[in-house]
């Protein structure tokens, strides 16, 4: 698996609260989320965001609430892949569970800059920034969590395991 | 090696003898949690892997975020979990004028105990740590799985040690303790580790003071906040609870990733000013800068909604008057709490110092409804955080403090210091 797309950058500390505010939560419908996606911190954004774009962001990115509506409106709107320093705990396992990969690489997410065309190859991990041709390796997946990724998530993977349903 | 306590009852419910920091593995559930909010979108998740739940006895759905029903959606939401819960027979039904917040109501009606290994769709359902149990939040789906199957994926975190000394100050509360940890350490300062509060001096944290303590583990970015199981513990559980329990301790050898001690006595009054939790300021740095003025006060939320809380605002709101510019929501988190309220005459103290006394809900601590801010408005509340326009207008602002904070800063008008202002009239 591959993404390619633009950057978008942002700071550390991004909240559950200003990628999808609470106001919306009213709602669980993917599409109507995603068109609130990010608006409390960068209105522009679903206007600016093309299809398959990169999110590049400082620490603890998605601390906050629980709510999956968070890395699902981000999904949906059309973001491929975060790269962050770090990322809140329950942000990482929601966007693992719904199949959208994010990597923690600190040296990329220092030094990409945005409007940066940038590539990941998530198999191995490896981010290319082709607008200053440089590479950054990122922390790859252990084995248990990158099956759970190509099932496309856990409901996938809880029944590949049971063999029941879908 | 020796385990933490984490890592031991994660281990049992695992069914391994050991584990260790960055292991994964897959444990059973003792209890699954959900609300309004979460709850109806894990719905259909659900759906694609089971008819029936695992166990009926241990899921619980609690609508208490938007209710009562602020909206049409907001009741939809709500039937959405209710319909389900008498389609599954669960055991416990939960509905709207009977509960409460979850975090508050689910420990009071003895549903989560010491030992267990639990998840809620909510964040801060790390609060139920407070009884030495592995209790964590997590999103939809994993709820979703939590239901159908009883297991779920878990990293083990590794820990921080807390260790806990002294006697806090008759103004000092759990908040301030909690507030004053997250200031020292940084909101991503316990990022996916556990935080082990030990230690003598958690002989003076009641058990109000641990929930709130492990409440906010989460705005530490911790996966769980955990306290040793001890008398008080004990005693609350044989008032509130009829499961049984198992208690774990950690091991004498278990490793940490660092020990951070807390002396209680030198913990101070604290206010988290907007936008993070850990932006935290003593009430004597507050005192010396000029006036910060507000327009709203909050008391309530699974932070700081309890019969304790409640008790500590009115002893400052007593005989007292809110300040004519200030409004007042105090929100009791349970209906049994509520009605304590009335019982012990603290329902009369709130409403004539100038409070709208609420019924039990998240109401004003996500900007749901019952106190969402203007543009430029400034609120203390007592509960968990203060986003960016997480209680309303994006140009609003959240101060966090205990109880006594905000019952003296309601009747002063400004951020206050509940050692001088207020009924104890000192
Ligand atoms: S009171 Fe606030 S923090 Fe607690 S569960 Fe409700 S919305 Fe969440």
């Amino acid at each position: 698996m591959k993404a390619r797309g633009h950057v978008l950058k942002y700071g550390d500390n991004v909240d559950t609260d200003v990628i999808i505010p609470a106001r919306y939560l009213n709602s669980f419908d993917a599409e109507e989320l995603a068109s609130h996606a990010m608006v409390d911190i960068d209105p522009t954004f679903t206007q600016r965001l093309q299809k398959g774009d990169i999110m590049v962001a400082g620490k603890n990115f998605g601390c906050g609430s629980s709510r999956e509506h968070a890395p699902l409106c981000l999904k949906t709107a059309g973001v491929s892949c975060i790269i962050a320093k770090s990322f809140a705990r329950i942000f990482y396992r929601n966007s693992i569970n719904i199949g959208f990969a994010i990597l923690e690489c600190p040296e990329a997410a220092e030094e990409i800059q945005e409007g940066d065309v940038v590539n990941v190859d998530y198999d191995s991990g490896i981010i290319t920034d082709e607008t200053t041709h440089k590479t950054y390796q990122a922390q790859p997946f252990p084995p248990f969590l990158q099956k759970m990724i190509k099932a496309n998530g856990l409901v996938n993977y809880v029944n590949e395991k049971k063999g029941t349903k879908a | 090696m020796g385990m933490t306590m984490t890592q031991k009852i994660l281990a049992a419910h695992a069914g391994l003898d050991h584990v260790e920091a960055g292991q994964l593995i897959e444990a059973k559930l003792d209890v699954v949690m959900a609300n309004d909010i979460t709850g109806p979108m894990a719905l259909p998740i659900f759906r694609q892997m089971a008819d029936r739940v695992f166990d009926p006895d241990k899921v619980y759905l609690v609508p208490d975020h938007f209710t009562p029903n602020k909206d049409i959606k907001s009741a939809e939401n709500s039937k959405a979990i209710l319909d389900f819960s008498y389609d599954q027979h669960l055991t416990h039904v939960l509905e709207q004028g009977k509960c409460g917040v979850e975090h508050a109501i689910l420990p009071e009606r003895g549903y989560v105990t010491a030992g267990e290994c639990i998840i809620g769709a909510d964040s801060h359902t790390c609060t139920y740590g407070a009884l030495g149990a592995f209790s964590t939040g997590v999103g939809t789906t994993d709820i979703a799985t939590g239901m159908a199957t009883g297991e779920l994926w878990f990293k083990v975190p590794s820990a921080i040690r807390f260790k806990i000394t002294g006697k806090p100050s008759p103004y000092v509360s759990g908040k301030d303790v909690i507030l004053h940890i997250i200031h020292e350490i940084g909101v991503d300062g316990a990022l996916y580790q556990s935080m082990e509060f030990t230690g003598d001096g958690i002989q003076y944290l009641t058990m109000d003071d641990r929930f709130t303590i492990c409440n906010m583990a989460i705005e530490a970015g911790a996966k769980n906040g955990i306290f040793p199981v001890d008398e008080q513990t004990e005693a609350y559980l044989k008032e509130h609870c009829q499961k049984p329990h198992t208690v774990y301790t950690a091991d004498a050898d278990a490793v940490y990733d660092r020990e951070i001690e807390v002396d209680l006595s030198k913990v101070r009054p604290m206010v988290a000013f907007p936008h993070l939790p850990g932006n935290g300021h003593t009430i004597d740095e507050v005192e010396q800068m000029d006036r910060i003025k507000i327009d709203q006060v909050v008391i309530g939320s699974c932070t700081n909604g309890r019969m304790s809380d409640l008790r500590k605002a009115a002893s400052i709101l007593k005989d007292q008057k809110v300040a004519d510019h200030v409004r007042v929501m105090v929100v009791p988190a349970t209906q049994k709490i509520f009605l304590q309220c009335i019982q012990e005459g603290l329902a009369e103290i709130f409403v004539k110092a100038g409070c709208a006394f609420n019924t039990p809900s998240c109401g004003p601590c996500m900007g749901g409804h019952m106190g969402v801010m203007a543009k430029g408005e400034r609120c203390v509340s007592t509960t968990n955080r203060n986003f960016v326009g997480r209680m309303g207008d994006t140009e609003s602002y959240i101060y966090l403090a205990s109880p006594q904070t905000a019952a003296a800063s309601a009747i002063a008008g400004y951020i206050a210091n509940p050692e001088t202002i207020g009924g104890a009239q000192k």
